[in-house]
């Protein structure tokens, strides 16, 4: 991402848009970006509005105005002179945009946003299976972003937990070696706002990982946000609750698909004899 | 829709807070997925949710490219969409998302989306307890759960709890930290209402799971200096 120098105005509203804090007002008075604390995500170009006010007359109204102490400001989602252009992106950096802009479709999944569709879809896909779990460990969120080389560190330590990475999963297809954790050397020092890392494992081995994993969150320098999912039983239970429970987890907030998917070509009717 | 998952906040204060998605399965079933999509949007339209999306197209509330001086001052910014309009213009099914802050018109949508019976993925996400008890209600068996477990690590690095609700409420994390502490510091300062700032923040959420009134209860709480 680019700022326009010669349309910026130095008015400041894109600067807190940015969820990771590249955007600052250089020794200019104008908008500059951090490079290498950019994640491409697209969110100040994307979601700002735009005037189109003469970029000259604006800077001299603001400067008059500014002389009497006044301020000319616009709208805090606004950019008045459409300053904010997008660079082409070549790789690795576009690895970056890939992970970070919620709008953009994954090359490697087909899925936009993060690039997973998770236990979302496992009504048809049956990706988790009965008896396992899946365990969602996503790097950088809340707003605070990762360097693969953060993400490889983690990936390294998990490929020997005896749990599974999902396939279907972006950071999977990084991988060089998935036996290892290993991810592809020329993307490590890139930065992404976040990323998901996946793996399955037994019911059974739930707690055991776990503690792993809270163990590995000791040491990483950024955040880490975990998710635990299951399929129910036939009764509509689940049966890792009393494990999050004894682990000490707050049971609140979840996501749970209601089994209303169902494959190309077989029928409801189909599926409730099944069923 | 992993940008449901982790909505930040005790569980008081996630309450009547539901987001309805629909999704198709890659390589399963994407034949048709658009218009069923477009189906479970415009069933929901009768229950008034309070927001909308498709990461394709973006979400009700959305940046306006050609502000001008008229539009301004004259005629007015115009602050969100028509439900009609969004889904008319999805270019795909992506994931579908509908927003309710009523735990009685979510599970009025649900059980009309289970009589359409769409074939694609449904998921809730909202208190486990509350989807449940809406499950219940409503005939239906849940196929499979994810819990949050929260945020580890370098937590230290994250803003404080009302930042962290507001901004968490787009888990692509669009909405930024830095934005909602200054929608917040204006809401103090008088500048700016609560309803204008949650709107404004909501255009930053292109997925649509922005819940506006959850903000806003936020935002006249600080007003409040509480």
């Amino acid at each position: 991402m680019k700022i326009l120098k010669d349309k910026c105005v130095g008015c400041a509203n894109c600067v807190p848009v940015c969820p990771v804090g590249a955007i600052f007002i250089g020794e200019d008075g104008l908008s500059e970006i951090n490079a290498e604390t950019c994640v491409e995500c697209h969110n100040c170009y994307r979601s700002l509005s735009c005037e189109h006010l003469p970029p000259g007359l604006t800077r001299t109204i603001r400067k008059i105005l500014k002389s009497i102490s006044l301020r000319f400001q616009p709208d805090p989602d606004v950019c008045p002179t459409e300053a904010i252009a997008p660079d082409d992106l070549e790789w690795p950096r576009i690895v970056r945009r890939a992970f970070s802009d919620p709008m953009v479709t994954h090359e490697s999944t087909g899925v936009h946003g993060r690039g997973t569709e998770e236990v979302k879809t496992n009504d048809v896909s049956d990706r988790i299976k009965e008896g396992d779990v899946g365990l969602v460990v996503e790097f950088g969120r809340p707003g605070i972003g990762a360097y693969f080389r953060e993400v490889q560190d983690v990936t390294r330590i998990l490929a020997t937990s005896g749990a599974t990475f999902e396939s279907g999963n972006p950071v999977f297809q990084m991988m060089t070696n998935t036996q290892t954790g290993d991810i592809r050397e020329d993307v490590l020092d890139e930065k992404v706002l976040s990323c998901i890392v996946e793996l399955t494992m037994p019911l059974k081995e739930t707690g055991r990982l776990l503690a792993e994993v809270k163990e590995i969150c000791k040491s990483v320098e950024t955040v880490i946000s975990i998710g635990l999912s299951t399929v129910c039983d036939q009764d509509g239970n689940d049966a890792i609750k009393d494990i999050l429970l004894a682990e000490g987890y707050e049971i609140g907030w979840a996501k749970v698909n209601l089994g209303l998917g169902r494959k190309a070509g077989s029928s409801s009717v189909g599926k409730e004899i099944v069923q | 829709m992993t940008n449901t998952l982790h909505r930040y906040g005790k569980k008081e204060n996630l309450r009547d807070d539901f987001i309805v998605f629909a999704m198709a399965a890659k390589g399963f079933n994407e034949q048709g997925a658009l218009e069923k999509a477009q189906t479970f949007l415009r069933a929901a339209i009768k229950y008034k949710p309070i927001n909308m999306g498709n990461a394709l197209v973006n979400s009700l509330y959305r940046p306006e490219k050609n502000l001008s001086f008229i539009k301004l001052y004259f005629i007015g910014r115009q602050e969100k969409t028509t439900y009609e309009n969004l889904i008319d213009e999805m270019p795909g099914p992506g994931s579908a998302a509908v927003v309710f802050d009523s735990r009685d018109q979510a599970a009025k949508f649900v059980k009309d989306v289970k009589k359409l019976d769409l074939g694609l993925s449904i998921n809730i996400s909202a208190l486990v307890d509350d989807t449940r008890d809406i499950c219940g209600e409503v005939e239906i068996t849940p196929h499979a759960v994810e819990y949050t477990l929260g945020f580890h690590g370098a937590t230290d690095k994250l803003p404080d709890q009302d930042t962290l609700s507001i901004s968490t409420m787009c888990g692509h994390g669009m909405v930024s930290s830095h934005f909602a502490r200054k929608m917040m510091d204006r809401v103090k300062e008088g500048r700016i209402t609560p309803k204008a700032a949650a709107c404004c923040m909501a255009k930053f959420c292109v997925c649509g799971v922005f819940n506006t009134s959850k903000a806003m209860k936020i935002l006249n709480r600080v007003k409040q200096g509480q």
